[in-house]
């Protein structure tokens, strides 16, 4: 018995470091990968990137409420100056004027290749003379005037067309000079972080960095009522974070309450330290083996395998309690050799019939799941076989625990009702429950299951509001519809991205929509910025035209002496590429257009509806684009196509788990061999799964792929007591009833426990798993003991 | 930038044509000037803008209306040579042209500040916050007026070295705006007969 004791210590330690260096080499991931499918179109590659690091997911959008409106002019008005200087922020904007001097010497510099109106015509005597005329007539007004010093250099106002062409999106309301809510009664702006919104670590600093220059900017206005500004900050890298913080706060806090209340219980039931002790060993190896197996099958494991594994395999703690109630450690007698040949192939079945469902996980197209079911199978199998073998080992000389024999007979005595009713009774009563079920889920079918990615999003209903809300106000800078200019090279993109815009133009025109934003307003491609350059005509030419062009106008040809000058010089410079545009702030709105994969390049343009929250026509923005012979651009609905790809995944995952069923019912035929047996089995645990399902639907949740997961989890743990009771009606060898009826209310109270407190956090999948799993259990122990009860004479 | 603002300086004080009421005959001739001007809630003229500048061989003419309502918006709105809206409302300045719309905000240009506090003053009858900013110099009488004002601070004398304007009891006739670099603007104003 030693040396047997000393080997199976020695292979479980022998693990345990192997499962630990795995552990520890592993790469974590707590990106969106989760999400993107493992082998991905281009447009859901596409999709994923974009939300990882495309500009939408870099916005902060930040609010100023309460005092008046003077001091969150003022407050705004600081805070967009402290931020500028960060260099965590690309670009922060509250509608200030922003062009700086250094960008404005950029755009003057770059005028004759920068700007749209630049060709051939321009530079003719009736262009000139046109230009010039425009550029007079402006003068007369006080805004035209700023640029009279400019007038010898740049007669044809090419810098207030550049200006022009980069401010072409509507502004938002305005007050006190800066940025604000339609209904005025709070100041907006906008900051672009320079980290992609999935660097959940940037987004929390450049979120700290915010909060403080926001309180140095509140210090600085007197303290009185009327000045007490409060800041409200949202946007996706903010959600992130929130969302983090609450996951974590929650998974730390309800951990900590459902240990404590779980030990609490066990250690009330066995009176022993050593018992708890020991009772936790399978749940942390398999927890341990679990993620040895993602990070061996998958490389990588994400956050939300860490996050919700361990919930899955709660069923691992139901193993010792059912080793340590059973085997009747109780009585002092260690008898685990009867426990392995009575109870143990029981155990075995069940954990086979929950490996069985998990397995429907690993199909799955979405990540995130696949990895969840290979953790719960190797947690699984890694728990049994530790107290399988283990715990027998371990087990130290005199070890005894409370004998829990009375509360079983007093279960027993709640359950002798239920012996008062006939089979037929009970059937009778199942079928009823479970046609009311299912009529009321036929009924609700078309808004059953939520097919929105939103139903796992973290983010409170209220918050997403006032995200949009702000959004509408600004605008709509809400990044929804895009078009998405794809290529080997950055000029490829670009001159792209000039056909799409030319393109998307005429749909401005016609009001289709209502704007666009594209990269190649700040940067034109080579090709455009050279046919440009190559249309400025010679110092002879243009002075020729020149004297023709101003014949009749109010200036005299000999003060544009400068403008001859500068265009003889842009004739000989260099053409702009993205680097000279890395030193100015226009780079910041340039770079978030831009989007690098491995070796794509894609340059975004976001389109914007006609009305503020309007929907998009993209089947005419399909056609505009081919009219255009816009080749390699495509046009992506994000919020469509994630709803799309999620529901992608829920109807999966619906069949996968369906299929999961059959192969289950399959097990239970082969290892029973009686139809009617299997019938016992599963119809208690199809009839809790259905009565969750319709009480959740009842209470007006739309279910989402965490209640499917919660729904795989009844089955599960369920069957663990389905097939004890009939293990108990079929076996001569049966074991104590009350003992078997107590261990499974002890294991059936500790998954309540922990699953109930879940339904409390504020976290919805958490919720979700929550609300299914406790109630389902509880109803699989209950239709199983009821059924099992009406019916104890069935093998007789 | 200050040009606009020195500009619109001008249009608060040019506005007026609502008839005289009655002020007390023991005052200064300013500080009577000051009261009406501080007394009119709204106003609405046409006017007739010259620009003479040194780059251009004639000068420039553009026309329109001007409208202003107590205490601090002040619309101009130019009809000729080509259609522009400029609204200054608070510390705002809004430019509407061509279907294009541009906010600016004052306070993003310390040195238009006082600006601004001077037109607010001069609406208020303030002749006290007005002399903080400018150098003031009356001549003439109630019924005839002219008043210079010349920026007291560096940053505002680097776009505008002095403002003329003539009036008529409550009513302004002309503006002069004169720029250091010799360039100036001319702008006459009458009742307004527009719609």
């Amino acid at each position: 018995m030693n040396v047997h004791r000393a080997r199976v210590l020695v292979v479980w330690l022998g693990c345990i470091a192997c499962a630990g260096v795995l552990v520890a080499r592993a790469h974590y991931s707590t990106d969106l990968s989760a999400f993107l499918p493992a082998h991905p179109t281009p447009t859901q590659q596409l999709l994923v990137d974009q939300l990882r690091d495309g500009p939408a997911s870099r916005l902060i959008l930040i609010a100023l409420e309460q005092g008046d409106a003077g001091s969150r002019a003022r407050v705004s008005a600081s805070l967009v100056q402290q931020l500028r200087k960060d260099p965590q922020f690309a670009s922060v904007n509250n509608g200030e004027a922003v062009a700086g001097q250094g960008d404005r010497e950029f755009l003057f510099q770059h005028r004759y290749v920068l700007s749209e109106a630049v060709n051939a015509q321009r530079f003719s005597a009736a262009g000139l003379n046109s230009a010039i005329r425009e550029t007079i007539d402006n003068l007369a007004s006080p805004a035209g005037l700023m640029f009279k010093s400019l007038l010898p250099r740049d007669p044809t106002g090419e810098l207030l067309n550049i200006i022009d062409q980069l401010a072409r999106s509507p502004q938002p309301e305005s007050r006190d000079g800066v940025w604000a809510s339609s209904d005025g009664t709070r100041a907006l702006a906008v900051a672009q972080t320079a980290a992609g919104g999935s660097d959940t670590d940037a987004q929390s600093r450049a979120i700290d960095a915010i909060r403080a220059a926001f309180a140095a900017a509140a210090a600085e206005l007197p303290q009185t009522a009327a000045n007490r500004v409060q800041l409200r900050l949202s946007g996706p890298g903010v959600f992130a974070v929130a969302a983090r913080a609450k996951i974590e706060r929650a998974a730390v806090r309800l951990s900590i309450v459902s240990g404590i209340l779980v030990v609490t219980l066990l250690l009330l039931v066995y009176r022993s330290l050593a018992a708890l002790g020991l009772g936790l060993l399978p749940v942390a190896t398999g927890a341990l083996v679990g993620i040895a197996a993602v990070a061996l099958g998958f490389g990588a494991v994400h956050g939300i395998t860490l996050g919700f594994g361990i919930t899955l395999i709660g069923e691992s703690v139901d193993y010792s309690i059912y080793f340590f109630v059973q085997s009747r450690q109780a009585r002092g007698a260690a008898d685990a050799r009867s426990w392995r040949q009575v109870w143990w192939p029981t155990i075995r079945l069940g954990m086979m019939t929950s490996v069985c469902g998990f397995a429907s996980l690993l199909p799955s197209g979405f990540p995130g799941l696949k990895q969840l079911g290979l953790y719960s199978i190797g947690g699984l199998i890694a728990a049994a076989l530790v107290t399988r073998y283990l715990l027998p080992a371990l087990l130290p000389a005199g070890f005894k625990i409370h004998d829990v024999t009375p509360l079983g007979l007093r279960v027993g005595g709640l359950l002798q009702r239920a012996q008062n009713l006939s089979g037929r009774t009970i059937l009778l009563c199942g079928a009823v429950l479970a046609t009311l079920a299912l009529t009321l889920l036929y009924h609700d079918r078309e808004s059953l299951w939520n097919r929105e990615l939103s139903a796992l999003s973290p983010i409170s209903a209220d918050e997403q509001n006032y995200d949009a809300k702000l959004r509408a106000d600004l605008g709509a800078a809400d990044v929804r519809d895009l078009v998405i200019v794809s290529g080997p090279d950055m000029e490829s993109i670009l001159h792209g991205a000039e056909l799409a815009a030319r393109a998307l133009q005429s749909l401005v025109d016609e009001k289709a929509i209502g704007g666009f934003e594209n990269p190649a307003a700040y940067l034109p491609s080579m090709a455009t910025q050279e046919s440009r350059r190559s249309s400025l005509p010679s110092a002879a030419d243009l002075r020729a035209n020149l004297n023709q062009a101003v014949e009749g106008l109010p200036l005299r040809a000999d003060r544009l002496q400068p403008f001859l000058e500068d265009v003889e010089a842009t004739r000989h410079a260099a053409l702009v590429t993205p680097r000279d545009l890395a030193g100015t702030s226009l780079s910041a709105g340039f770079d978030a257009l831009i989007l690098h994969q491995k070796d794509r390049w894609n340059a975004l343009l976001p389109l914007r509806s006609a009305q503020a929250g309007g929907n998009i026509d993209l089947n005419a923005v399909v056609a505009a684009l081919r009219r255009g012979q816009v080749d390699d651009a495509r046009v992506l609905d994000v919020k469509q196509e994630s709803d799309a790809l999620y529901d992608n995944y829920l109807g999966e995952a619906i069949h996968f788990s369906l299929a999961g069923f059959v192969a289950l019912t399959a097990l239970l035929l082969i290892a029973l061999r009686s139809p009617r047996r299997v019938a016992r089995v599963l119809a208690p645990l199809v009839l809790a799964v259905v009565t969750v399902a319709a009480g959740l639907s009842l209470a007006g949740v739309h279910l989402s792929i965490l209640h499917l997961v919660g729904m795989l989890l009844i089955v599960a743990v369920g069957s663990n007591y389905a097939l004890f009771f009939d293990r108990q009606a079929n076996s001569r060898e049966a074991g104590d009833e009350a003992l078997t009826l107590a261990a499974l209310v002890i294991a059936n109270s500790s998954t309540v426990i922990a699953f109930g407190l879940l339904s409390f956090s504020q976290v919805p999948v958490l919720v979700a798993l929550g609300t299914t799993v406790a109630p389902g259990t509880f109803l699989a122990l209950l239709f199983a003991a009821i059924g099992a009860s009406a019916a104890p004479s069935a093998h007789a | 930038m200050p040009r606009v603002l020195s500009f619109f300086l001008l249009c608060v004080l040019a506005i007026g044509n609502e008839p005289l009421r009655a002020a007390p005959a023991d005052l200064h001739d300013l500080d009577q000037v000051m009261a009406m001007l501080a007394m009119r809630q709204h106003g609405r003229v046409e006017f007739i803008e010259q620009q003479f500048l040194a780059v251009l061989s004639h000068p420039i003419e553009s026309s329109g209306e001007l409208r202003y309502d107590a205490p601090d918006r002040l619309e101009k709105r130019t009809l000729k040579p080509r259609a522009e809206n400029l609204v200054l409302a608070g510390e705002v300045l809004t430019v509407e042209r061509a279907g294009r719309r541009r906010v600016m905000a004052l306070h993003a240009y310390p040195q238009v500040v006082p600006f601004i506090e001077s037109i607010r003053a001069t609406l208020a009858g303030d002749r006290k916050a007005l002399e903080r900013l400018f150098r003031l110099d009356f001549a003439g009488t109630v019924s005839r007026w002219t008043l210079t004002l010349v920026p007291l601070e560096s940053k505002v004398k680097q776009s505008v070295s002095q403002v003329r304007i003539e009036g008529a009891q409550d009513q302004l006739l002309k503006v002069e705006i004169r720029q250091p670099d010799g360039d100036r603007s001319l702008m006459t104003l009458r009742p307004s007969t527009l719609p």
